[in-house]
Order: C-alpha cells, then structure tokens, then sequence
C-alpha cells in the first residue's frame, strides 16, 4: 500500500472561528473592495499615442487643469469589477421574486443578436438606404406589439415605462385639445405605481386618487362617480399591483369613454396575459409595454429599459415622431414634424433618433424563440406559479385577497407577524441569509406591510417548492416567536443593514481625495 | 403657561402674544421615524388654515406640515436645515418648525387642547 | 419550449395543489369575452436558437455597420473603439440580470459603481454633484429645463440655436407645459446673440458645446448674463471626449450639466440605450431628478453604499416627485464607468488629443477641395462643411460607393433652407488615413 508521504491532511480541519478578524479584511470568496479612485496609481488599461495638437482650433477653452481620474491597468480594472459584481444577487444565480418587477430569464441569445455588427455598430443618422434592415426588425417587432394587445398603432420611442406613460398622456392631451377641450384631471386608483401620478404630474395635469375596495380591485363605483367633463384620462394597472384582474375593465372603459375621457393602462403587469387577453378588446386607449418585463430584456441593475405604447384608434394620430412608413422603395422614418403624413398630428418628440433599438432586437428574438404559443405558455406557467405559491404559503402567512386565484404575483400583509415582533422588513431581511432576494416590500400601499411575490415562469417546481419550504418554515418560526433569525438580519451577506438615515442626512454621493494625504504627496 | 393646541394632522401650535410657533408632535416625529430633512416654508409667506406649509423628510417617506390656522410666516427654525434629528430629539421644543403671525385667532378655538389631542391619538 | 421549466407533471401537480381543474380556472376575473384564443394572434409559433439567430442575422446583414466603411457620422452618437474588457465585464450574470439595488445588503457590487460613475462624472464635467444617470442626453437636457423650472418658479426657457434639434424638440414636447420655449436663431459655425434674449422671466439658457454643428462655444459670457438676470445656464454636451481636452461646463459657469455618455464605453445600437449623464451644483441637490447613490456604513461600521434621498422620487413622492423617472439606464453607466476606469487620466486626455488631430487633419484635407468651405472655425472631433449643392443627395450617392460621408444638416433642420448644402462630419480615433482618402476620393466625385 502507498502511504500519504506528502504529508496532506485527511481531515476537513477545525472550524475557523468567527469571532477572530482575518488579516486581508476579505473573508474567502468574499472581497472587500476599494473604490477604483483609491486603487489608480498612474498606469493606462489602453495604449494609445500621445499625440501633440495646437490650439488654434480649440476656441480658447483648452482645459487647463487635470480631471482627477485614476489610471490603472486593464487586469485591475478587470478584478475591481469583477469582484464588485460578486456583491451582487442576480437571477441567474437564484430566484428573484420582487412582485411588480418581472425578473425572469434573460436568454443570451438575445444579447448576442444585439451585438451583431448589422445592429450594435449602426449610427442612427447613417443613410436610411443603409439601415433598411433595422427599419425592418422595428416593423417586425410593432407588428408583434400591435398583434399581441389589438391595438392599431404603435409608438416606438419612449425610453422606459414611465417614459411611455408620458407619451401616453401627451397623445391624450394632444387628442383632448384637438377636440378643443380642456381636461386637467387624471384618476388614478391609489394601488398605482408610483410613477402613475407622479406622470400625469409630469404631464401638466392633476392627481384624483380612487380608493380600492377591501377586496384590492379598484372602486369601480366611486371611479364612475368620479366622471366628468373635466377628467381627461383614468390610469389603471391591469392586473392591478394587488396581483388581481380588474374585472369590471370592459365597464370602466365604457363609463370613461361614455364621459369623454380616455383609458390609459399601465401596462407593467402585461406578462401575465400576453398571449391570453388582448388589451385592445378591453376598450384600452394606451398601454406601454416594458419591454425589459414581459419580453425579458435584462434589467441591467436599474435600466436600460424600453417603454413602447400601443395606441387605439382614437389615439393613433397622436403618436410623437419619429414615424415609421414604407413608401416604393421600403421603409423610411419620418423624423420631421411638419412631414408627418396625411392625418397624422404627431403631438411631438419624446426623446432623440429612434428609441431603445437594442432593446428591440432582444424583445424580437425573445418573442421570435417563443412565438405566440410559447408567450401564452409563459403567461399561464407565471400566473401558475404564482397561484402555487400562494396557495401553499396562506395557511402560515396571511393573504389579504387569498380566497380567490390571484394573476402572475402574489400578495401578504403582515397580519400573520402580528405580536411577533417581527416586521415585514426584518422578514425579508431573513431571506437574504436564506439565499433569497426578497419580494418587493411595502407596495402595493393599500394593505399593510405588504409583501409581493413573483416568482415569474422561469422557476422550476424544485426552485418553487424549496423557496416556499423556505418561506414556510420562517413563517412558522416568527409565528411561534422564534426570532433569533430575524433580528437584525441579515447576518450572512456581504453588508449587514446599512445606515440609510445617516446617509440621507449628511449624502455623501461621490469620492474626494483625502486633502491630508494629497498634501502629503 | 402657554397654551398648546393640535391639529387631527398632528401638528401643535403654541401662542405666546400675537406670535405662535408650529411643530409636529410627539407621536408624529415617532410614527415618522429618524427625520432626514426638513424643508422650511420662506419667511413672510402667507398661509390657509391647512394648508402646505413645510415638508418633513423620513428616509422613506417625505409628508407635508399644514399651517393649524391661517396667517403670515415670520421666523422658521434655520437649524433643523442642519440638524433634522431635532426634530426626533424634542419635536415639541427644539424641533419646532416655524414661527406666524395668526390672521384670525379664534381659529384657535377650532383645534384640539392636549387632553383631547391625546384621546384622538389613542383612538387611532 | 427552452426557456419554460415547468413540465406538463408539474402544472397538473401545481394546479391539484391550488384546487383549480385548470388553469384557465385561475383567469376567471378575465370577462370570458375578452378571452382569445391562440388562434386570435396572427403571428409565427415558437422556433429553435438557430431559426431565430438566422432570421435576426439576415436582418443585421441588410444594415452597413459603421466599421464596415468608411464612415463619418456623428451629430449626437459616435463611434469610438470599446476595450474587449468592457462588455465582457457588463454580460457578467451578476451585472446583467440583477436589478435596482433597493436590497442594498446584496447589491453593493451595483451601488458602488453607481458611486463610482457619480464621482467620474462629476469630475468630468467639473460639477459638484451628479446622478445615476437619465436615459440620455436629450431626455437629461428636457429635465434639466424643468429642473430649472423648478428652481426659479419661472417657465421660460431659451434654446441655443446650436443645440441638437432632437434635443430641442424633446425639450419643447414636455417643457413647454411650463412656460414658452425661444429657439435662438443662428447662422452655423457663428457665435449666437444668445444674451440678448435672456430676460427676467428666464428660467435657463440651454447651450450646447461643441454645437450641433461641431462649434466649440465659450459659456463664460452667456452663464454671466444669466446669472445677472437670475436665470442658469445648462451646458449640453453630445461628444462627452470633448471633455478630455476642453474646460469643464462647469468651470465656465453652468449651473446644470445635461450630456450623453454614449461615447464612452457604449456602441451606436442605432441611437439607444445610451447614458444620460446629469450634474448640478450642489445647492439645486434636493430638486435634482433621478436615483442618486450615497455612502454609509453598515451596521458593523464597514463603509457601503444606499440609493439615498429617495423621497425626491417617483415611488415615494408620486405626484409631488422631481421627475417620473424609474428605470433608468444602469448597465450603460457601468460601461461608462469601466470604459474610463481603463482610459483613466491619461487615456481619456490621449484620446481626445488623438480625435481632435484628426478632425483637423481631415478638415484641412477637404477644405482643399473646390466648392468646399470650412464652417466651423474651433472643433473637437467634428466640424461642418458647405458643399457647392445639396448634401442630402451627395451623402446618398456617396453611401452607394460604400462612404458614409456623414449627417446632412438637412436631416435635422429639414426646413432650414440654409442648412441645405452643409455637411456634419465626425472623426474620431477609429478613422483611418485610408477612410480619409477614400472620403476625399469619392466626394470629389460627386462634386464634379
């Protein structure tokens, strides 16, 4: 037999205690990291020629003194992001189940048709005779807009969602005064995302907020009652934040038209009917579609997004420039107002060149993998899972709205932490150590303490079911009083709670050099 | 002693001659949480009974203050600018807001004195 | 279907568990009206990776890339070289598909580079605060307008005829809700009398440098003239390089910066997603629109980062909010801030002496030509030219033979009989000797 000459150690060792401080200051995998402007030490990651210019040409505003950047090679430039980005939760490494946010796979597929040079490397202003095919995917993908909602039209500039309710509201605007009438109200349930009224705000118009019923649909009785000649527009979720189908739509619509105002529905929740319901046979006036929830186009910690807005007919017109048409010899923008074709009354631009192409070319191989039969899978698996999750987590936590089926997210208050001592935030907290983002925390504001899950079609039966053993098991830990989990938590991530208070009360939103070391060197 | 009276808004308001000084009280600066910022209205504005007069700043929620009873600004309390937690510290002392000129003073008559005030907040 | 885990098992496992017979059951809100059928959707049923990748490929395939030509177009979006590095590091999993950081705990690796594009900016434009970007530059400079609006309770505001007419139009479109919007007249590559038309009841002056037109601007007479009537000065600024080599907007006295990052760590993608990038001077912090990222400390005292004074935003102020914005454009500042993380100093400065010499090594090179003349005086990386006939149609001709020639000002102002026969061209480090002879060549062409 061979001896272990080597003289390696057979066993896993002693436990490290936790109590004792490592040298680094990093704890194994997990680094702690300096910002990149305490890291530069004068070298370059490019190499470029230090070419000499004159400055006849510069207008005599040369720059004069140094920026302040620092300079450091490509491989720490490398190491600094990537460490950064192991602070992160993502949802390729776990399920993510923020309710109201959609955060589902993100096939690759579609970042490596966005890179295509034909794509990614073309110049917005480059001769229309040579973006012909980028025309065509932008057609591509407003025929598969208008074909899944019903509706005629199209705008496809608007950056984000909040950038397409604005451009909803000013076709509405536009609308209203091409009738030459003058409506400043907007309704608005108090279940809305926030961005609701802070748009209609935005818009020029003001806010009447609509109380929910106890059942979390909108009052649909004090919304009709709210009606007159100087409401413009109600804004309805559909499905509404509370995770419910408003079922009384078809009658808003009809009051809200029959009053002379327009339908604008905040289309954020879109993915859990695409492929069922056609918001358009809804009597919906506009609608955007956030491209980065229900077509899955990454949500990149925070953007960017894509907000385009189906239009009914009434709105059609309206629709901001660019314009896209096909004439004899393909497709052309109209990017000019005065240019606009027979009957169009462009209310004006939301924003420079074309919109979130990049955007576009990965919701249009995503809807192209799928296809119309796979975007109604997904909408049913979504709501599916969510409903599996509710029904098997309100025996320990409690469901305001729980007696019936719920669409693509479902919803808590924290009636069942009541007496615990344990609130909705240290409950999501625990979930961190558990491995879990938390759901979506304190929204919809119309129940208390509020906790909104959706786990989206992209999790497994196995990912569903550890999750709600998971959460099954912290319910009946704060139920019983069991809070060691709890307080305080979490305890297992790369920061423990942060000072949010302090932070907003003395911000310190950017680094500056230390003036005594400075003064050193 | 001066006499204090409160708003259903819970805001307090204290009348020393023909001057008066308004805050939040106790129980708001505590449901609020650690104020972050205060945004104080300009001196010389002129307010409605109820109406927006400053803002006050959680870290996750910003709520207006509304003037008890109508009439003029005349002094504000510069240093909760710099020191917001004041307002938790002693909401009813130190972190008072701003100081007015009341238009009308039997609109006093209208608020709450301290012991009904203390019954409308255990009723909530 | 890939993408789907649950398996015909799972659902029926699933919808035993709900109670429901299935799962058509579970949209009974849903008017049974308004139900379709699959068969209501006109439109192609699911197909492989390689299916979709040919389609979209064939599409690509149609478009001529601008490192397929020669190729000179600018005029708000520009083609700069992107170190391998950048997009490497923003596909990582951890980047690309996490959200906002509202879970501060396990989302440092966001914020802090969020901190660290804050602090980048904010040097860059010579500023004292910055945000976590807008969605570019032109909707930054339309919330710089209401910004200012904001501050000084006055709705008028003037626009620098050498602003980028998209940019003024998404301004008009929102902004003038607000107070009427003045269009300063100008004749390109001149300076404007801009002050002449600052008034009392001017909120801001918007000016661009470099202009539309590629003019570099001196904002220190205009931000005085505002200034002197109570009105502020928003510097635009489309070829953030420029920064590299010229002063700062904010040592020239602007009190708001609106610009687009594009340029920097970000590809054309057929004008977006782009980087709005927005700074201020610290006093106007509180009417400031947008996320903003500060530093704290944990609970254990280590130095972490939060988004901070969110109550300006949307989610908590709702109607009283400073803007409507949400989504913002996150995995764009990451590439902005490791572009320049790797340009750093010295990079960035080399790089914007490299795109001014051979702007100007161009521009030499065609003013030489018969019928040409030079428009713009003082230039970073792009200038103008006056041709002796329409440019539309020379650029047409010219992108048959393969050259992308550059943006006809007509294609911006297309009812500015003036603007006619100029040509906008834009040379950056990726244009070769051999781009500027094929240019020259087939201008000349066109142009006997």
């Amino acid at each position: 037999m061979s001896m272990n000459n080597q003289g390696r150690p057979s066993s896993a060792g002693e436990a490290f205690p936790a109590s004792i401080a490592t040298i680094s200051g990093d704890r194994g995998l997990d680094h702690e990291e300096a910002l990149i402007f305490e890291l530069g030490h004068g070298a370059c990651g490019v190499d470029l020629p230090d070419v000499k210019i004159s400055d006849t040409r510069l207008g005599g505003v040369r720059r004069k003194g140094a920026i302040g950047l620092p300079g450091l090679s490509e491989p720490e430039v490398i190491r600094h992001y990537v460490r950064l980005s192991r602070k992160n939760y993502a949802i390729d490494s776990g399920l993510y189940p923020l309710g109201s946010c959609t955060m589902k796979h993100n096939p690759r597929l579609n970042e490596k048709m966005a890179r295509l040079p034909g794509f990614g490397d073309l110049h917005p202003l480059a001769p229309q005779s040579t973006t012909q095919g980028a025309l065509e995917l932008i057609s591509q993908l407003m025929t598969w807009l208008t074909g899944l909602t019903g509706m005629p039209a199209v705008a496809m500039s608007p950056k984000a969602g909040a950038h397409g309710e604005l451009c909803g509201l000013l076709a509405i605007r536009a609308a209203i005064a091409a009738r030459g009438e003058d409506r400043k109200r907007i309704l608005v349930p108090e279940s809305a995302h926030g961005t609701n009224p802070a748009t209609a705000a935005f818009a020029g118009f003001t806010v009447d907020e609509v109380p929910a019923k106890p059942n979390g649909h909108v009052d649909a009785g004090a919304l009709k009652a709210k009606l007159g000649p100087d409401v413009a527009a109600i804004m309805l979720t559909n499905p509404n934040t509370c995770g419910l189908f408003e079922g009384e739509i078809i009658e808003i619509a009809e009051a809200v038209h029959a009053a002379g105002g327009y339908f604008y529905c905040d289309g954020a929740n879109f993915n859990a009917i695409a492929g069922k319901v056609r918001p358009g046979d809804l009597g919906i006036d506009a609608m955007h579609i956030n491209l980065h929830k229900t077509f899955s186009t990454p949500h990149g910690g925070g953007g960017p997004g894509a907000g385009p807005v189906v239009l009914s007919a009434r709105l059609a017109a309206y629709a901001p420039i660019p314009l896209l048409v096909a004439d004899g010899k393909g497709l052309k923008l109209i990017e000019d107002l005065a240019a606009a074709p027979n009957g169009a009354k462009p209310f004006g631009r939301m924003c420079a060149f074309h919109g979130q192409m990049g955007m576009f070319t990965r919701a249009l191989t995503y809807m192209l993998s799928h296809g119309r039969d796979g975007v109604r899978q997904a909408s049913e698996d979504a709501v599916l899972s969510a409903n599996y999750i509710l029904a098997s987590l309100k025996d320990v936590m409690s469901a305001p709205f729980g007696d019936g089926p719920c669409m693509h997210e479902a919803l808590f208050d924290d009636s069942f932490l009541e007496g615990t001592g344990v609130t909705t935030l240290d409950f999501a907290k625990a979930m961190i150590d558990e491995g879990y983002h938390p759901m979506t925390m304190y929204f919809p504001l119309v129940v208390h303490g509020a906790m909104l899950i959706e786990p989206t079609e992209s999790e497994s039966k196995h990912s569903l079911d550890r999750f709600i053993h998971v959460l099954h098991t912290l319910a009946t830990e704060a139920r019983a009083k069991k809070t060691v989990r709890f307080a305080g938590a979490p305890h297992l991530a790369p920061r423990r709670r942060l000072d949010e208070t302090a932070a907003a009360r003395k911000p310190v939103l950017r680094w500056k050099p230390d003036p005594l070391k400075e003064a050193a060197e | 002693m001066s006499d204090v009276r409160y708003t259903d808004q819970h805001e307090w308001i204290r009348l020393e001659g023909d001057e008066a000084t308004v805050g939040i009280t106790k129980f708001a600066a505590e449901s609020l949480g650690d104020v972050v910022f205060v945004e104080l209205p300009a001196s010389g504005k002129t307010v409605k009974a109820g109406g927006e007069a400053a803002v006050v700043e959680s870290v996750k929620a910003a709520s207006d203050i509304y003037a008890p009873v109508g009439g003029t600004v005349t002094a504000v309390n510069a240093a909760l600018e710099k020191e917001p937690s004041k307002v938790n510290e002693d909401p009813e002392g130190a972190g008072w807001f701003f100081k007015m000129k009341l238009s009308d003073k039997s609109e006093l008559s209208k608020l709450m004195d301290a012991a009904a005030y203390a019954k409308f907040v255990e009723s909530l | 279907m890939r993408y789907l885990p649950l398996t015909p098992d799972d659902r029926r496992a699933m919808l035993a568990k709900i109670g429901a017979a299935d799962v058509d059951a579970l949209f009974r809100d849903v008017p049974k009206s308004a139900m379709a059928p699959l068969s209501k959707f006109d439109l192609p049923d699911t197909q492989g990776e390689m299916e979709v990748e040919r389609a979209l490929s064939k599409l690509a395939a149609k478009n001529v890339a601008a490192g397929a030509a020669p190729f000179f177009c600018g005029a708000g979006a520009y083609k700069h070289h992107v170190p391998s590095a950048v997009d490497h590091l923003i596909q990582r999993s951890e980047f690309l598909t996490s959200y906002t950081p509202y879970q501060p705990e396990i989302a440092q690796g966001t914020l802090q580079y969020l901190f660290e594009f804050q602090t980048q900016v904010a040097l860059l434009t010579g500023m004292e605060v910055a945000n976590a970007s807008l969605y570019d530059g032109s909707t930054a400079t339309a919330e710089a307008v209401l910004m200012a609006q904001r501050i000084t309770k006055r709705g008028k505001a003037i626009l620098s005829g050498g602003l980028h007419p998209h940019y003024a139009e998404t301004v008009e479109t929102v902004a003038s809700l607000f107070g009427p919007m003045t269009r300063s007249p100008v004749t390109p590559g001149s300076a404007e009398d801009i002050i002449a038309l600052i008034d009392e009841e001017t909120a801001c002056v918007v000016v661009q440098s470099p202009d539309v037109f590629g003019l570099i601007r001196n904002l220190r007479p205009i931000a005085e003239a505002a200034h002197a009537k109570g009105a502020l000065l928003i510097a635009v600024v489309t070829e953030v390089v420029s920064l590299g080599l010229l002063e700062p907007p904010g040592a020239q006295g602007a009190d708001i910066v609106a610009a687009e990052g594009q340029s920097i760590g970000n590809g054309l993608n057929f004008g977006g997603p782009y980087v709005g990038l927005f700074a201020a001077r610290e006093k106007f912090l509180r009417q400031m629109p947008g996320r903003l990222c500060g530093e704290t400390v944990d609970a254990q005292g280590r130095r972490g980062y939060v988004l901070t004074l969110s109550t300006r935003e949307q989610h908590i102020r709702r109607e009283k909010a400073t803007s409507n914005i949400c989504t913002n454009s996150g995995l764009c500042t990451l590439a902005f801030t490791i572009h320049l993380s790797l340009l750093g100093e010295e990079g960035l400065t080399r790089l914007a002496r490299i795109n001014h010499a051979k702007a100007c090594a161009l521009a030499d090179r065609l003013k030489e030509l018969p019928g040409i003349e030079l428009v713009t005086p003082a230039f970073f990386n792009e200038f103008t030219i006056r041709l002796p006939k329409p440019a539309a149609p020379v650029v047409e001709a010219l992108a048959a033979k393969g050259v992308i020639a550059g943006v006809p000002a007509s294609r911006l102002l297309p009812r500015d009989k003036s603007a006619e026969n100029l040509l906008i061209l834009a040379v950056t480090e990726t244009a070769m000797d051999d781009d500027f002879a094929a240019l020259t060549n087939a201008l000349q062409g066109a142009l006997a």
